[in-house]
């Protein structure tokens, strides 16, 4: 059996991302000028919960938010078992001289960002793009990217796998294959 | 359902719900990039594709151009009018020698039924039927069940009715798979000579009378006179054929609901439809042409994403 591990209960997963958020805040005071998106699929319940939080604790109203696929700018259609569908796109404003944060749950090698900013300069030239991923799984880069703001590192092998939930148990687990050397 | 059941596209009698299904959804995504100020996706840009018309075609060729342009694949465009076909050339000869220059896909419209399923058995690319003579048009088909769809919501229990020309029309036939697929009823309403003998094997009601079937239905799509395929005379006049089953404002107004009116082009405005009908609110022709892109990306996308690379 694949031994599951926490790596944030639920208060820790809190906390990282309240203090996420704080950073959020402390580097876009106005938020006339800031966008929070969500990237397809996995990225949309902690863009969600950051905003949320953003607009409970912070007070700020009516924050930009939206949500991007980047499933047509990906570089394994044709190299994947799986055909790749595509999720809907709700960007409902002008992303034109705005301050992006983009969301997602894991940055492992880099490819889905690369995507996703791909397909966010076909909707216009934001001032300034940031990264905000909970997981960062930091020794598996294939792409010169980082990310802005870092849940948590994880170091992890190639055939382990991170579990984010934040619908349901609200915990993050890493599940390590074996080695049967 | 994350593939097509079949690698070519060559008809709606071979797809399932659950494809038509699938092109649907991945439609919608493409409906909203052409909504976009940058239309194009890079999904494509691996792809060579060739269009081969051996019919004329204007919204067709258009449609299948824009769609794979919006996709970033790269297109060579063929007709057999300014081809070595009039010098002789055979069919599978003239695909197999554009394919050799590495074409991934071919779109083809062809006179003579069942071209695009011998041309899928005897080349090795990924086939797309654009209408093969009097047999199948199935991205014809596909955007008009779309259409439909968005205009209702669904197509399970709703009534189409086909008007005009049956007897020549792959579209007609493309439209009963699709729509039967999808869990509408279909009628098709003509005069006797311009209806399939055994039509009504395909499960479909036959009418002769355009008020009474129009009253029967929620959508009407009308059909043109196809002058091109008839060899002998059908009926008696185009003018008498207008008085019978040319649709106007008349039809509508004796109603007690408004019907949906489509067509899928080319219109011949005053046979088969009055003017004051295709402009009207209750027409969605235009609507058929926009979808007709999205569709046709949608087909290209999944098709192409099943080709080995």
């Amino acid at each position: 059996m694949s031994p599951k591990r926490i790596i944030l209960d639920t208060p820790q997963l809190e906390i990282t991302l309240k203090r996420m958020a704080f950073e959020i805040n402390e580097n876009h005071r106005d938020f006339s000028k800031c966008a929070l998106i969500g990237l397809q699929p996995r990225g949309i319940a902690l863009a969600r919960k950051i905003k949320h939080i953003l607009e409970s604790t912070f007070n700020h109203k009516s924050i930009k938010y939206g949500e991007l696929d980047s499933t047509f700018y990906r570089d394994d259609f044709r190299r994947n078992e799986k055909i790749l569908i595509p999720n809907s796109i709700e960007l409902e404003f002008q992303i034109e001289d705005l301050n992006i944060v983009l969301i997602d749950d894991v940055l492992y090698t880099g490819r889905s960002v690369r995507s996703a900013l791909n397909a966010l300069a076909d909707f216009g030239r934001p001032a300034k793009t940031e990264l905000l991923t909970l997981i960062d799984r930091r020794f598996k880069r294939e792409l010169p990217i980082q990310p802005d703001y870092v849940g948590t590192n994880v170091d992890t092998r190639a055939h382990d796998k991170v579990i984010v939930d934040l619908e349901k148990e609200n915990k993050v687990w890493i599940i390590t294959e074996q080695d049967n050397a | 359902m994350t593939r097509l059941s079949s690698n070519h596209l060559l008809g709606l009698k071979e797809l399932t719900p659950d494809d038509i299904e699938l092109i649907f959804e991945t439609a919608d995504n493409f409906k909203a990039i052409l909504n976009r100020p940058i239309k194009k996706v890079p999904s494509l840009r691996d792809i060579t594709i060739a269009n081969v018309f051996f019919e004329n075609s204007t919204r067709t060729k258009i449609s299948f151009e824009l769609a794979e342009k919006r996709l970033s694949a790269d297109i060579v465009n063929f007709s057999s009018a300014s081809s070595s076909v009039s010098k002789g050339e055979t069919l599978i000869d003239t695909v197999n020698n554009i394919l050799s220059m590495k074409v991934d896909m071919v779109v083809m419209r062809h006179p003579a039924p069942g071209a695009s399923l011998f041309l899928s058995k005897n080349v090795n690319a990924q086939i797309i039927n654009a209408g093969d003579g009097t047999h199948e048009h199935p991205t014809q088909a596909l955007l008009d069940a779309y259409s439909i769809r968005e205009e209702h919501s669904t197509l399970k229990g709703k009534k189409v009715v086909i008007v005009g020309d049956i007897l020549h029309s792959r579209v007609a036939l493309s439209n009963i798979y699709c729509l039967q697929k999808l869990g509408a009823e279909v009628a098709v309403c003509g005069p006797s000579t311009l209806i399939p003998k055994f039509i009504g094997a395909l499960g479909v009601k036959v009418m002769h009378n355009l008020q009474e079937a129009i009253e029967w239905c929620d959508v009407a799509n009308m059909l043109r006179i196809q002058m091109e395929r008839q060899q002998t005379k059908y009926f008696p006049s185009l003018r008498e054929y207008t008085m019978q089953y040319g649709l106007t404002m008349k039809h509508l107004n004796a109603l007690n609901k408004e019907i949906t009116i489509m067509h899928p082009g080319p219109i011949n405005r005053g046979v088969e439809i009055s003017s004051e009908v295709a402009d009207s609110g209750q027409s969605i022709i235009l609507n058929q042409v926009e979808n007709g892109v999205a569709i046709r990306m949608a087909v290209l996308y999944l098709l192409a994403a099943q080709r080995e690379s």
